[in-house]
């Protein structure tokens, strides 16, 4: 009873990790999504390059983690507003298939973008964080776990306060209502939408270099974007704190598949258990927790 | 003289071909094109094969998302839902090929409405996630269902025959494959110039308009996810009985956004553009494995990284199209067309 409990707790725990992480990349989809209304499939893509850019500057570059985490960002940023700027901006007017097709194009760039320069192997972070785990009662948490889970929540509290009360937060909020009507009140959208990406870009990177200091890196880390599309439709494509409860419910219950249901179906459930949660909640409640349901009546 | 195309009466606009001319170079070409077999290479004859059964999945998927403005990013698996209901019905419950086929386009159809009725009910892009997750649900399938799929290790199918006639080769395949091409394409042809395919594109064009007019959303936009996946399932049936080994690497995610890339490259909602865009995709990493080869001699390195060189190729050619030809080569060769009409009185 006791060993089973403990089996229990420690899923739970790996499930708030990774589902923060999920939370983080989400929240990069969320902004995207809310604001120019472009389903992002290069979000993993996002994660992947922000993560190997880290591991460039800290490792080859030997610049100290820090201060390379903090420049990342600064390539990221400048990547999502030349992204904005070359290829999505001309899109502007066109259907919505082709700016979705637009950004799988860019996914397939990135990641052999990524592939020809750093390899397929697995690359390993340098350890930032303390070896040892902290120990809550009967389970370990490593350190590199509770860094990630604090410093997601962290960045997710801020970003719900700056869509709230900053100045760039409501105007996105603008834009995302109702184009028209936030150019008509002198709102810049495109430098809206030039934020939107390189703040969504920066957001991935975070998550993927959370992630690289706990697994390690390889090009199979792309795949954070696809899972992300579970999360945001559990919590409703056009809601922060969905993106964010959306993250951390998918992230517990795929470990949980994965440490209960394996057993029963010839292992890697964890791979698919996110995606027949996304079928289930389509059936049963479309538009998600907390996304806004639209009605239309002719 | 004429020096344009006037029709008096609707009957004569809506013809498939317009005029004899037309007519005549059609016919000639589909002669060029049964002569073929006796004097191409196997390799040519191979690829021209896969061309076949890629027009006939992309004309399935260009009904859906060229005509009916509905995306699926799931058409991968479900050629390999396909390909696998063939190889079961073919291997253990040793049905003929011709009972196979259309079965295998069944099952595929009714797969594919189990992820797209919940998404069919609402508006938005919420196919195309719900598709994807089906690609990769039933990728786990292929992979996990030992019992029925064979796992990894994949699955060995006998080649079509009909009535006795084996297509065991190259050659004889080639001409099945061609009549259900020439099939296929009779059909989308026909059936955008009918009710369904009208209420299609009305759906697309403004789904607020058609549905005001009577034309009930939920039903077509069924129909037309139904007959997308059929035909698609019929392409992986074929390709299953062509390779006669299929295991669940062939159907990922991938395929599904060449199956994308396909239409949108021949032109969404052109019926000739299904078939232009898979000759450009098929052809596309063969003709890249030229400068590949040749540049091999001063950097050996490069075939160690050809696959990504290939899919970044791959990304970089959907970009530009999309950024500077959005109406694909269809388009284009209806411009290039018009110019020569006239040429060089251009006015």
């Amino acid at each position: 009873m006791e060993h089973a409990l403990v089996h229990f707790a420690q899923l739970l725990v790996a499930g708030l990790v990774l589902g923060s992480v999920y939370a983080l990349v989400a929240l990069g989809f969320v902004l995207i999504y809310k604001s120019t209304g472009i389903l992002n499939f290069a979000q993993g893509e996002f994660v992947l390059l922000g993560a190997y850019v880290c591991y460039w500057m800290v490792v080859q570059y030997h610049i100290p983690f820090i201060p390379g985490f903090l420049l990342t960002f600064v390539v990221m940023s400048i990547f999502g507003v030349a992204l904005e700027r070359l290829a999505l901006r001309p899109m502007i007017g066109e259907p919505v298939i082709s700016v979705i097709m637009l950004t799988i194009g860019l996914a397939a760039m990135i990641r052999a973008f990524v592939s020809i320069v750093w390899g397929t192997q697995i690359k390993t972070y340098p350890s930032v964080f303390p070896q040892q785990p902290v120990h809550f009662g009967p389970i370990a948490v490593s350190q590199v776990y509770l860094w990630t889970f604090f410093l997601s929540l962290f960045l997710l509290v801020i970003f719900i306060f700056f869509f709230k009360y900053s100045r760039v937060g409501i105007t996105m909020r603008a834009v995302a209502d109702d184009q028209q009507a936030a150019l008509s009140m002198g709102i810049n959208v495109k430098k809206v939408f030039a934020i939107a990406w390189s703040v969504s870009a920066v957001v991935s990177a975070i998550g993927g270099v959370l992630i690289g200091n706990i697994n390690g890196i390889n090009i199979a880390l792309s795949s954070f974007g696809l899972k992300v599309f579970p999360a945001v439709i559990l919590g409703g494509l056009d809601s922060v704190p969905g993106a964010i409860i959306g993250g951390l419910t998918v992230g517990i219950l795929e470990n949980m598949a994965g440490g209960y249901l394996d057993v029963y179906f010839g292992g890697n459930v964890k791979e698919v258990a996110p995606f027949v949660i996304l079928v289930i909640i389509l059936m049963i409640k479309p538009y998600g927790l907390f996304g806004i349901e639209e009605i239309e009546r002719v | 003289m004429h020096c344009g195309l006037f029709f008096s009466n609707y009957k004569d606009d809506e013809r498939v071909w317009k005029t004899r001319f037309v007519r005549i170079w059609l016919g000639i070409f589909i002669i060029f094109l049964l002569a073929v077999p006796f004097f191409a290479s196997k390799y040519t004859l191979y690829i021209m094969n896969v061309i076949g059964i890629f027009i006939i999945g992309a004309h399935g998927l260009n009904l859906l998302t060229g005509f009916t403005g509905q995306i699926s990013l799931g058409h991968g698996a479900f050629m390999g839902v396909g390909a696998y209901a063939s190889a079961v019905l073919a291997t253990k419950l040793h049905l003929p090929f011709i009972v196979c086929l259309p079965l295998a386009g069944l099952i595929t159809a009714a797969v594919g409405l189990i992820f797209g009725i919940p998404s069919l009910r609402i508006r938005g892009l919420y196919l195309a996630i719900a598709t994807m997750a089906a690609q990769f649900i039933i990728e786990y399938a292929m992979r996990n269902w030992t019992a029925l799929t064979g796992g990894s290790a994949g699955m060995l199918v006998p080649p079509a025959s009909i009535a006795g006639f084996s297509f065991d080769s190259d050659f004889r395949m080639y001409y099945l494959i061609f009549f259900f091409v020439v099939l296929a394409t009779i059909y989308t042809k026909n059936i955008v110039r009918t009710r369904p395919g009208r209420a299609f594109v009305a759906i697309r064009d403004r789904y607020l308009a058609a549905e005001m007019m009577g034309i009930s959303l939920y039903k077509y936009r069924l129909l037309s996810f139904a007959i997308s996946s059929f035909m698609v399932g019929v392409a992986g049936s074929l390709w299953a009985h062509y390779v006669q080994i299929i295991s669940d690497e062939h159907f990922t995610i991938w395929l599904s956004i060449q199956y994308l890339a396909i239409v949108i490259i021949g032109g969404l909602g052109h019926v000739l553009g299904a078939i232009y865009g898979t000759i450009f995709m098929v052809a596309l990493p063969e003709l890249l494995r030229i400068p590949a080869q040749l540049m091999a001699g001063h950097y050996p390195s490069i075939f160690a990284i050809f696959n990504s060189l290939r899919d970044g190729v791959f990304g970089l050619v959907i970009v530009l199209f999309l950024i500077f030809e959005p109406d694909g080569l269809a388009d284009r060769w209806r411009v290039v067309k018009s110019y020569w009409k006239l040429w060089p009185f251009s006015y």
